[in-house]
């Protein structure tokens, strides 16, 4: 995806396809001789683990698909029919529940890691935006999935969370009765979520494309946050990446596993192994834990539509993170402040996800209040001034240099060219 | 800690990790001023569950054959003459991994049952004996009969009841849970509940046709009687014939219902786990010898 390809076919059938469509010229130059940094560490594999999250969200959700019924007097028990009747059913909707909150997982760790080596800033500010909007169309896949088993707090949390677009002034109510298809969350409701549900994730492949390539332009930032300066800085993706990005998916997958198979509803809700029942309100309407910290923020703002404001904008702010950070440095590594402000983000952002779960009131309230302040303040506060009074460490002149620096063996060079030939 | 002296000690913390921190440590102190019972209970359930060894519990766990069949009896002769359980077939049974009763026995079962099926060639509804593929009836023709046969309030449906109450764990239990794998909340939960009846504490005013039960989720006081008494269920294996037997053989049956492949999940999960592993560790030396020739 960057430049014209290197790659030679040498079979007769290869060149004639290569010379009609290039596309394993395409996968060679963006998979196999990828320039990568070679400084990478492993936070950098969860854009693998991500991308075979997707991979593996399809796949299971297509069978759950084809046993699924989208209907409000048939869903529950369809989704029960699917644990008790169907082979392996127990395993499919179990990888697929889990599969989404270990989906969040990998995006949160991933995006922490983009704010912590500086990676949204130039020249990967249009990388950093299509990665935001692959992460909205996550929130609304993973919300519509949870209102599809029809328990009480899909039925409830998909009726707390349509009726925020009822803050909207003037044609609020219109638009909840719009996204309705009707007077309450009912069967056409249940409908289009699922309609939207098996489509929201094509395009999430869709934009997931554009991300990579949106990658393969500048190459991968790295932990030293210096730009690559020539061939030395870099291996080749395959093999080196390939089998690193691999076993980061294996370990991985080892936790996903622990959760599938032993603790398959600790991430879940008791509530929703009810049938919906829109007579009966549940004691707590608590959301998936993955939108807990914006849940928070929203519950902090008294007024209705403020706090959808203040919700929306939570996400709103890290689109425009590339122009708040005013520091040329990326990497927190040499940024004394920023990087003790950024561990102060990050437990504040955990603990909003706390405050979210917890019942809107006494100590909770004002707890949720601060942290909401300091959350906001952080991006735009903080952050354009840290870059005007704080002085960075002394970067390395290269990632060769940084590599050498922490006792590393000499540099091969020409390393990357003559990749493992055994 | 009163919610002003709890506020303003958060107020005066400020920002950043030591907010946090506190705030996560207020939790944990509201949590444990639950647990005592008093006549004006703000919380529930006013007890917590106490925690039992269930032999489906770890990584290893797995169904004990006989509790189940045991529990099958109590939720027959007790349970079932109130509350329904749809999502159960006589067939599942005999199914592996659970009460394994042999086909026989469970078809024996299924006809001890009159079912109405229909309709017939002449348009008529009819009776006949239960089959294996008939789900377990249930003891109201509808919702509405069973709430006015109990005091206004329908008994729920047993087939999940193990996975849909549970009690919260508060800070931090929900994180030592990932490690010490708690997956039990449910049949502790039914056990406590079962074995929880008492008289209220003085001063405490439980409504006509109540019951008061520290244990219970939603309140001071539930709408079910004690459902068990010493004796009840008379077990033929020589089971002790307590209450307390009873209700923990009858939790085990209920975990089984809600989640009939367990045994089966438990036994994948540690084969898939020991594939990973070995597999991971044959990628780290995979890796590790690429990229031995070059400093990174």
């Amino acid at each position: 995806m960057s430049g014209p390809s290197t790659y030679q076919p040498q079979h007769p059938a290869l060149k004639w396809l290569e010379a009609r469509l290039p596309i394993i010229g395409l996968v060679h130059s963006s998979f196999i001789v990828f320039p990568n940094p070679r400084n990478l560490n492993y936070f950098w594999t969860f854009g693998g683990i991500l991308a075979f999250m997707l991979v593996a969200q399809i796949a299971t959700g297509v069978v759950l698909a084809m046993h699924y019924t989208a209907h409000v007097t048939l869903a529950f028990n369809s989704v029960e029919g699917i644990m008790r009747d169907v082979n392996s059913g127990w395993m499919l909707r179990y990888l697929h529940a889990n599969g989404a909150s270990m989906f969040f997982i990998a995006v949160y760790i991933h995006i922490f890691r983009g704010l912590y080596y500086g990676s949204y800033k130039s020249p990967r500010e249009v990388l950093w935006i299509l990665g935001m909007i692959i992460f909205l169309l996550m929130m609304a896949t993973g919300f519509m999935g949870y209102v599809l088993p029809w328990g009480q707090m899909s039925f409830w949390g998909a009726t707390v969370i349509t009726n925020l677009f009822g803050a909207i002034p003037l044609v609020g109510g219109s638009i909840v009765t719009w996204l309705w298809g009707g007077f309450s969350v009912d069967n056409p409701t249940l409908n289009r979520f699922f309609a939207l549900h098996y489509l929201l994730p094509f395009m999430i492949a869709g934009v997931v494309v554009l991300h990579i390539w949106a990658l393969h332009i500048p190459g991968s930032n790295n932990p030293t946050g210096v730009s690559v300066k020539d061939k030395q800085d870099t291996l080749p993706f395959h093999p080196y990446f390939t089998v690193k990005d691999l076993l980061g998916i294996v370990v991985f997958l080892i936790v996903y596993s622990y959760f599938v198979f032993y603790m398959p509803n600790y991430m879940g809700h008791a509530d929703n192994y009810i049938e919906a029942n829109p007579l009966v309100t549940p004691a707590h309407i608590v959301p998936e834990w993955y939108f807990l910290p914006f849940y928070a923020i929203l519950r902090s703002i008294p007024d209705k539509l403020a706090g959808v404001i203040a919700m929306f904008g939570a996400i709103a702010v890290l689109f425009v993170v590339p122009w708040l950070d005013t520091s040329k440095v990326r990497s927190a590594n040499f940024r004394p402040l920023y990087r003790q402000f950024f561990w102060i983000w990050a437990v504040v952002a955990v603990g909003l996800g706390y405050i979210g779960a917890m019942p809107p009131e006494g100590g909770y309230l004002i707890a949720g209040r601060i942290l909401t302040v300091y959350y906001f303040a952080h991006f735009l506060i903080i952050l354009p001034l840290l870059g005007l009074f704080e002085k960075p460490k002394p970067l390395p002149a290269s990632i060769t240099e940084s590599v050498l620096g922490h006792g590393g063996a000499a540099v091969t060079a020409g390393a990357p060219s003559a990749p493992q030939t055994k | 800690m009163t919610m002003k002296t709890l506020s303003t000690k958060l107020a005066g913390l400020g920002l950043g990790v030591m907010l946090a921190v506190s705030a996560l440590g207020a939790g944990a102190a509201i949590a444990s001023e639950e647990g005592g019972e008093s006549a004006q209970p703000t919380h529930f359930p006013i007890l917590k569950p106490t925690l039992e060894p269930w032999s489906f519990a770890g990584l290893f766990g797995s169904y004990d054959t006989a509790q189940l069949q045991r529990g099958y009896q109590v939720y027959k002769e007790v349970c079932s003459s109130c509350h329904s359980m749809h999502l159960l077939s006589f067939r599942n049974l005999a199914q592996p991994g659970g009460p394994s009763f042999t086909e026989a026995q469970a078809r024996t079962v299924a006809a001890s049952y009159q079912v109405q099926d229909g309709p017939n060639d002449a348009g008529d509804m009819f009776e006949r004996p239960g089959r294996l593929s008939d789900r377990f009836p249930s003891p109201f023709p509808n919702p509405q009969a069973a709430a006015a046969a109990n005091n206004g309030k329908a008994p729920p449906d047993l087939s999940l009841m193990a996975k849909a109450r549970a009690v919260e764990r508060g800070f931090p239990w929900f994180v030592l849970d990932l490690f010490t794998q708690y997956e039990e909340g449910g049949p502790d939960y039914i056990h406590s509940l079962l074995t929880g009846y008492k008289e209220p504490p003085a001063g405490l005013q439980i409504p006509p046709g109540l019951h008061y039960n520290p244990h219970f989720l939603s309140g001071p006081a539930i709408a079910m009687p004690p459902p068990l008494s010493e004796g009840q269920v008379t077990y033929t294996d020589g089971t002790p014939q307590t209450v307390d037997q009873y209700s923990r053989d009858v939790s085990a049956f209920l975990m089984w219902a809600a989640e009939p492949h367990l045994d089966a999940r438990k036994r994948a999960g540690f084969q898939v786990i020991i594939f990973l592993v070995v597999f991971a560790g044959l990628l780290y030396y995979t890796k590790r010898k690429i990229w031995s020739k070059v400093a990174h």
